[in-house]
């Protein structure tokens, strides 16, 4: 029995050699799913069980990743064997069916979601061994462990589903895992509350998502992607009312899974998770469902223009924004969370152009440094956080993860410090690292498009990236050490563990940029073996908008050719790598307790734009008043009070009115009775 | 064999059913007091076990009435016995009886005085509701209907907390006065059936062939309407519900709650509106109901959001689901219709389970005030694990129970009031506003309260109690199609055939007005 999927895999690889034209079959792609859930269970039995086998858990808890990353590596290979694979779907039973509407338990195996299982599988493996390191000693492991299973199980549906309901189900199950871990302390009030912000504002998101599939099925019937995406051309008009109000919907649901403007507020609060929550979840794939789900839709997207400009400039704005505000924060996780915000912006800038291919790689080769730089990150936290406990000094979010309090890591944390420079410089976009070619293809594409304003925010932001990098480097590892002289004899390396997981994150921010390098760069080959490999499942998109809009440019709205403007923006983020690396290197910053708040336009962005402030007071406070009110003056006073109570009183005060005149004497009786017939007769009479 | 299979094809079962609790009820007055729990209990749960293989004898597909019979009663007056279940019963009736043994264990260590009269109560009240549920004539079902009121108002006013006696009376009030307009109109069709076949008949079947004139319709409607409005709770009827929560004890809450609420909802479906087809989607009256209706899942989420009191707050959460509810009744499609009559049972079972989980937390410490708890997922994980997961099906987490209904409702009035059911979906927003922060309160957070530090978690009664919950809203979520097959044939057809006779009662009423204008003219001349 164990032999059967082996045998199978055996005869489509045979087959494979054979025949080279041979369909794709997908290898046991269930299992994909699967393994992650079978974690989850074994994982969380022992979480309520019998905690304190962290044994099993460490085995389980990444060895049900490891396997489906071997799975996902195998089906992309066998996918990648077969020239436009057609999409395959796998049926497992009827989910949900009522008249015309029949949602399946299903999957889709194509090359998008393919792409998408093996970015999920492959950066999760590896933070989960991280995370045997990093929350080694938690009481929660298993916990933790289950959690964090759940949570790739839940991702898993969200990308490798048939259609858009089962895909929402992934969509809100990591929602729930980022809830879930983001108050992973729990007994720290600003954590639980931290995660209940995440999943509020996530469910206005929701709102949008539910409301476009409500419209997509009133128009065409169905909610499967095959049959939506064979409809869609004929069903709706091009730039019509219909398919734009669908996808605005959507994008709407993108805003919040993927924090963009208006409703990125919730990301930055999420970092109090542990920091592989911040860097598997909130960095490389969940907050990445937003860009996943209008390159899926890419179809529908590309019928409405006026909502691919909207997607396009929310995702540039975002961009610069959430750039801007990285420059000024000092906690070491904070500049990471706001780099992210901006790196998605960019991503929906890209799939906003139509350049899907650029989107889907940005998110492949962010997820790579965006982890490690994540990763890094929780080295620095991890042993910040001994050293200042050792050293008997406060050691709560505020101290460890300062930057103020840092400094000079790089000879306490050699290994640490090499490969976050590596991601850093993968985030800047330097040549030869990841994030050069797919920030540079979304940056030609949006020249290539016209789309000037776009354009300029676009390199404007890659520079501010290098820059605010490159600041956090420098406070982080370079200059004099500030965590005090009793803290910094407990400053160490992470374990092997940590530090391997490090290395191997370090070496995807190089290789994966390598799968997809243009032609027009010079000296190197032509190999974009991406952009063919995504081509099938982007080519209906393509297709409606080089019909309406015409071949993208072969220049920059400025003119130079797309080799050119590589090596202008790499060179320009090397000179200001430089510069600030020369501004920054000698400066004295203060330890956080004898630092000041910054002022004037540095402490605008210090306080990110009053953002939350401004919701806070026009949003959360009036709705909370108005909940006050609908309970107390209308439920308690109107409807209770007045109407019901009312009533009954009034019908009490009636009762004891009329029974005064029940009093017994017979005197009164015989007045009622003559002033009655004296009423009567007056008004015979007149 | 022959005889079981003739029993679960006939009307036995039912009448099995509908009588069984209640006599066993009357049982109980006699029964020795170390034996009565037991005796409660074994009576619950052969009435739950007798009655899950309906489940499967029920035929999928088929539209008529099943396990139908029509006994004549008092021929005189035309009342019969007349039973049967189709797909929008036959859930609600094994919710019931599901819930019994269920709500009997919830008592075993709660009710402590008048014990015996107590599980009489219990058991009578389940005769009463199942009868509502299988009743297919105007009399018997406006009996049963009546019958459920006293062993509540009783549940409530003398087993309830500090101002039970506040919230019976109100609750008897409220219902009393609703189904008093609706015997008045059940009289009038009486003597409508009477005039139009000169034969007293209560039968629903009959009355279903009345011609009734347009004005009269809407007047007989609004009658039936009430009384089931103030039933479900629609705003601004609902006042009586949230009293009545939080002063019932456990399994009063949970018995309200999971299926005395959803008679109003039954009502509507199997009475107010095939009987009244044109005045119940005459597009004023559906307008009105359908803005009740969301008024219900936006305003009582509100009120829900501020409330320090954890039974309260589910009171309000209740109102809102039954908001959805009513959204999908009266959006009239076969997605719709469908969805709400799931969602009952979802709503029964996840509702059910937060009052019983709120009802835990009452025996340990005497207060349903969320501020007297907090961190409660360090002392008692098992028991938040519950909590937690019972939240997000009330919430509508995808891949809970709660999620599927909520989508067919939504998805199937959105091809019909896209504007309403927008403003409605923004309740899922609002779900999340109220819910969570109670279990932020309650679960998360550091424990503040010294009392809470000693909590035990569930012991063995009450996981038997919570975990066939807990696993039904997963299976409900994950495979609802089973649930589904049972109603959808009969919601479909119901939707479409009360829409057939509505239209054909518009235009024959248009041509009878064009006739009397004709008339008109005619004599004129």
């Amino acid at each position: 029995m164990v032999g059967a999927p082996v045998l199978d895999l055996l005869r489509a690889l045979v087959q494979e050699a054979v025949t080279h034209e041979a369909a794709f079959a997908p290898f046991l792609p269930s299992w994909m799913i699967l393994l992650p859930f079978i974690g989850f269970m074994i994982n969380g039995t022992v979480a309520y069980l019998a905690p304190e086998r962290r044994k099993l858990v460490t085995i389980v808890g990444p060895g049900v990743l490891g396997l489906a990353f071997v799975l996902a590596a195998i089906n992309l290979m066998l996918m990648a064997g077969v020239q436009e694979a057609e999409p395959v779907v796998r049926t497992y039973w009827t989910w949900i069916e009522v008249g015309q509407l029949k949602v399946d338990a299903a999957l889709q195996i194509d090359q998008l979601s393919i792409i998408m299982a093996l970015v999920v599988t492959c950066v999760s493996f590896i933070i989960h061994i991280y995370s045997i390191g990093y929350m080694g000693e938690d009481p929660g492991y298993a916990r933790y462990f289950a959690y964090l299973n759940l949570f790739v199980f839940f991702m898993l549906v969200l990308v490798l589903s048939a259609n858009f309901p089962l895909m929402f189900v992934g969509w809100e199950g990591v929602g729930l895992c980022s809830y879930l871990l983001i108050g992973f302390w729990f007994t720290e009030p600003a954590k639980a509350e931290a995660g209940q912000k995440a999943f509020i504002v996530n469910r206005i998101g929701d709102f949008g998502f539910l409301m476009g599939m409500f419209a997509l099925f009133a128009y065409l019937g169905t909610l499967d992607y095959q049959g939506v995406f064979t409809m869609a051309p004929r069903a709706f008009e091009y730039g019509g009312p219909a398919v734009t109000l669908i996808t605005l919907f959507m994008f709407l649901g993108c805003t919040g899974k993927s924090a963009q403007i208006p409703l990125f507020v919730w990301l930055p609060d999420a970092m109090h998770g542990p920091t592989p929550v911040s860097a598997l979840i909130h960095a490389a794939t969940m907050v990445t469902a937003g860009v996943y789900l209008v390159a899926r839709a890419s179809l529908l997207f590309a019928l409405a223009p006026l909502t691919m400009t909207v997607v396009a400039v929310i995702g540039g704005v975002t961009a610069l924004f959430a750039g801007t505000i990285a420059v000024q924060q000092f906690d070491i996780k904070r500049v990471i969370a706001y780099s992210t915000i901006s790196q998605l912006g960019y991503m929906f800038l890209a799939v906003g152009v139509g350049a899907y291919t650029a989107g889907i790689f940005h998110l492949a080769t962010h997820a790579f440094f965006k982890a490690l730089l994540f990763m890094a990150s929780g080295a620095v936290i991890h042993t910040m956080h001994h050293a200042l406990e050792h050293a008997g000094e406060p050691a709560g979010e505020d101290m460890s993860q300062d930057m103020r309090n840092m400094g000079g890591l790089k000879s306490y944390m050699p290994t640490t410090f090499k490969t976050a420079w590596i991601g850093a410089l993968a985030l800047a976009g330097v040549f030869p690292l990841a994030g050069f070619f797919s920030k540079d293809e979304i940056i030609w594409s949006v020249g290539a498009r016209g789309q000037t304003v776009l354009w300029i925010i676009a390199i404007i932001t890659a520079l501010l990236t290098a820059g605010y990098i490159t600041r956090w480097l420098v406070m982080v590892f370079h200059g004099a050490n500030r965590a005090g002289e009793k803290a910094r004899t407990h400053l160490h390396e992470a374990v092997a563990l940590m530090t391997g997981a490090l290395v191997v994150l370090a070496i995807g921010s190089v290789v994966t940029g390598w799968v997809n390098i243009p032609e027009a760069l010079p000296l190197l080959p032509e190999f974009t073996w991406l952009h063919h490999f995504l081509h099938p499942s982007f080519a209906a998109a393509e297709h409606v908008l080089v019909e309406h809009l015409g071949e993208p440019a072969h220049a920059s709205p400025i003119g130079g050719a797309e080799g050119m403007w590589a090596l202008i923006s790499t060179a320009a983020a090397i000179v200001v790598i430089l510069l600030v690396f020369q501004a920054l290197k000698g400066k004295k910053y203060l330890p956080v307790r004898e630092a000041k708040e910054p002022t004037g336009l540095l402490g605008i962005l210090y306080h990110k734009y009053y953002v939350d402030e401004l919701y806070d007071l026009i949003i959360v406070r009036p709705f909370k008043w108005v909940c006050m009110f609908s309970w107390r003056v209308i439920d308690q006073g109107l409807i209770d009070g007045v109407a019901i109570n009312g009533t009954a009183y009034a019908t009490r005060f009636g009762g004891w009115v009329l029974s005064r005149f029940q009093t017994g004497y017979l005197g009164t009786y015989v007045l009622i009775i003559v002033v009655g017939i004296l009423i009567i007769l007056g008004v015979v009479t007149l | 064999m022959t005889l079981l299979s003739n029993f679960y094809s006939s009307h036995w079962i039912l009448t099995f059913l509908v009588f069984f609790p209640g006599i066993a009820g009357l049982a109980c007055l006699f029964v020795p007091k170390n034996q009565l729990k037991g005796w409660a209990l074994s009576a619950g749960m052969v009435e739950f076990l007798v009655s899950l293989p309906l489940f499967w004898t029920f035929e999928i597909g088929r539209t008529e009435f099943q396990n139908y019979v029509s006994i004549a009663w008092i021929p005189e007056w035309g009342i019969s016995y007349a039973i049967g279940i189709d797909g929008i019963s036959i859930l609600l009736i094994l919710l019931t009886t599901f819930l019994l043994p269920i709500s009997v264990l919830v008592s075993w260590e709660q009710i402590v005085e008048k014990e015996r009269a107590y599980y009489a109560m219990l058991l009578i009240l389940i005769t009463g509701i199942l009868g509502v549920f299988v009743a297919f004539d105007l009399f018997l079902f406006y009996v049963f209907w009546e019958i459920t009121l006293i062993p509540m108002y009783f549940l409530i006013g003398v087993w309830g907390h500090e101002r039970r006696i506040y919230a019976a009376v109100k609750f008897f009030l409220f219902t009393a006065f609703g189904s008093l307009l609706m015997l008045v109109a059940i009289l009038v069709l009486f003597w409508m059936h009477m005039d139009q076949f000169g034969t007293a008949s209560m039968a629903y079947a009959e009355m279903l062939r009345l011609n009734i004139p347009g004005s009269l319709q809407f007047w007989l409607f609004a009658a039936f309407a009430l009384a089931f409005a103030i039933k479900v709770p629609m705003f601004p009827f609902h006042t009586w519900l949230p009293d009545a929560h939080v002063e019932a004890p456990t399994a009063g809450s949970v018995i309200l709650a999971a299926v005395l609420l959803k008679m109003g909802v039954y009502g509507f479906l199997r009475f107010a509106i095939p009987l009244f087809p044109s005045a119940a989607l005459d597009s004023t009256v559906v307008m009105i109901i359908l803005v009740l209706g969301l008024m219900g899942i936006l305003y009582a989420a509100w009120v829900a959001a501020v409330q320090p009191n954890i039974k309260k707050l589910i009171a309000y959460t209740s109102v809102a689901h039954l908001g959805f509810i009513m959204l999908g009744v009266f959006a009239f499609t076969g997605q719709s219709v469908t969805g709400s009559v799931l969602q009952m049972v979802n709503h029964g079972i996840s509702t059910g389970a937060l009052f019983i989980l709120a009802g835990f937390l009452y025996q340990r410490r005497h207060t349903y005030e969320v501020s007297a708890y907090g961190g409660l997922a360090k002392v008692i994980p098992l028991y938040c694990g519950a909590l937690v997961l019972t939240s997000l099906s009330s919430i509508g987490l995808p891949g809970l129970n709660g999620f599927v209904g909520e989508f067919l409702i939504l998805i199937g009035s959105f091809a019909r009031y896209p504007w309403i059911t927008l403003l409605a979906t923004t309740g899922v927003i609002f779900a999340a506003y109220y819910m969570l922060p109670m279990v932020r309160r309650v679960v998360w957070n550091d424990v503040t309260v010294d009392e809470n530090r000693k909590l035990l978690d569930l012991s063995r009664i009450e996981l038997a109690i919570i975990v066939p919950l807990l696993l039904l809203m997963v299976l409900m979520g994950v495979y609802p199609k089973p649930f589904i097959d049972r109603i959808s044939a009969s919601a479909e057809w119901m939707s479409e055939r009360v829409e057939m006779i509505a239209q054909q009662q518009d235009a024959a009423q248009s041509v009878a007005a064009q006739e009397v204008r004709n008339g008109g003219r005619a004599g004129t001349r």
